[in-house]
């Protein structure tokens, strides 16, 4: 009871974690770009929880269609996950070919496969420029990218793997399939 | 929980199971201290792993952070081996608790430090404080933003 106290008086006070930076066109997006529902997603593709919530996401986007658009950004937790930062440089490299949707969901759907050597043969799997992957994918911009996305999650609130924001505010509350869904829609105009 | 503009209490506690750390040598540098209930703990755990990942962004702001918790230094050795930490664990081991409460962060019920952060300046002053309710990891934005607060001055 003292907790439950606690906690709302917390929560009271607290100001609302907010997104900082918001959208922009640095960002990886899908769906309409004027959803009325925006979701981001802070993520580190060697994270279990976010495996996990990959699938949920791609059906909620499949339920919701037009009124969702939904943000990846990296979060990476390196020194527990040490394949996280090259899986999220990869992505980042396989956007400069307009697959960076692909390469995130191939890294997501064969995760227990995931080392530096399997990133490779991914991007051969997508039918990526490899000589231009393998040279995109040691650039500095490229790992800029990926410390900026942690840093400015860090500065939203981001506590751990995987963290949601919803129209800009962090969304704590529970993110199955169901409940995350109801909670959306109630969003959606 | 100690006020800000106030001197952080002088403390030395084990880090390794044979190297002492004290506030006085951090003189000269921003000090984040971590009061953690414990080691192993699920949201503690993620509380430093996430601290663990962001030394660089500390560092660029000549910061150091410290978790302190009672638990022994044989158990944050473990611990934070497992865990690949790169920053020092402090055990508030014997008498157990006792920086915790000179710091008014002791859960005398639980016998743990509750879960509180406090971030030091260069001469050793506290310039902002946060207690987090223990059940939720308070991530780092208050953190960050509080070093920032105390460049700008």
């Amino acid at each position: 009871m003292e907790y439950w106290m606690h906690w709302k008086k917390w929560k009271k006070n607290k100001i609302m974690s907010k997104l900082k930076p918001a959208v922009n066109s640095k960002d990886h997006a899908q769906g309409a770009a004027n959803a009325s529902v925006e979701l981001v997603e802070y993520g580190d593709y060697q994270c279990p929880h976010c495996g996990r919530a990959y699938p949920i996401i791609k059906s909620i986007q499949e339920k919701m269609g037009g009124d969702l658009k939904f943000v990846f950004r990296n979060f990476p937790l390196a020194q527990i996950h040490p394949h996280a930062v090259k899986a999220a440089i990869a992505a980042e490299a396989a956007a400069l070919q307009d697959k960076f949707w692909e390469m995130h969901d191939y890294i997501f759907e064969h995760q227990s496969r995931l080392n530096e050597a399997s990133l490779i043969n991914y991007a051969g799997h997508l039918q990526l420029n490899i000589e231009q992957f393998e040279s995109d994918f040691s650039k500095e911009e490229l790992a800029q990218k990926v410390d900026d996305d942690f840093e400015s999650g860090v500065r939203s609130g981001v506590n751990g793997t995987p963290s949601f924001f919803i129209n800009g505010e962090k969304y704590n509350g529970s993110w199955e399939e169901a409940d995350f869904l109801a909670h959306l829609q109630t969003l959606a105009q | 929980m100690l006020a800000t503009g106030t001197k952080a209490p002088e403390f030395s506690l084990a880090a390794t199971p044979d190297q002492k750390i004290a506030l006085s040598q951090l003189n000269g540098k921003k000090v984040i201290l971590a009061f953690y209930p414990a080691d192993w703990s699920p949201v503690c755990s993620d509380q430093m792993a996430l601290y663990n990942e962001m030394l660089k962004i500390f560092h660029k702001h000549n910061a150091e952070v410290i978790g302190i918790s009672v638990d022994s230094k044989w158990c944050h050795l473990a611990f934070s081996q497992d865990r690949k930490l790169h920053f020092p664990l402090l055990a508030d081991f014997e008498p157990k608790g006792e920086i915790a409460k000179l710091y008014e962060v002791y859960d005398d019920e639980l016998g743990e430090c509750k879960r509180a952060l406090y971030v030091i300046d260069e001469k050793g002053i506290i310039r902002w404080s946060y207690l987090s309710p223990v059940g939720i990891n308070p991530g780092a934005d208050g953190i960050l933003d509080a070093l920032e607060e105390m460049e700008k001055k």
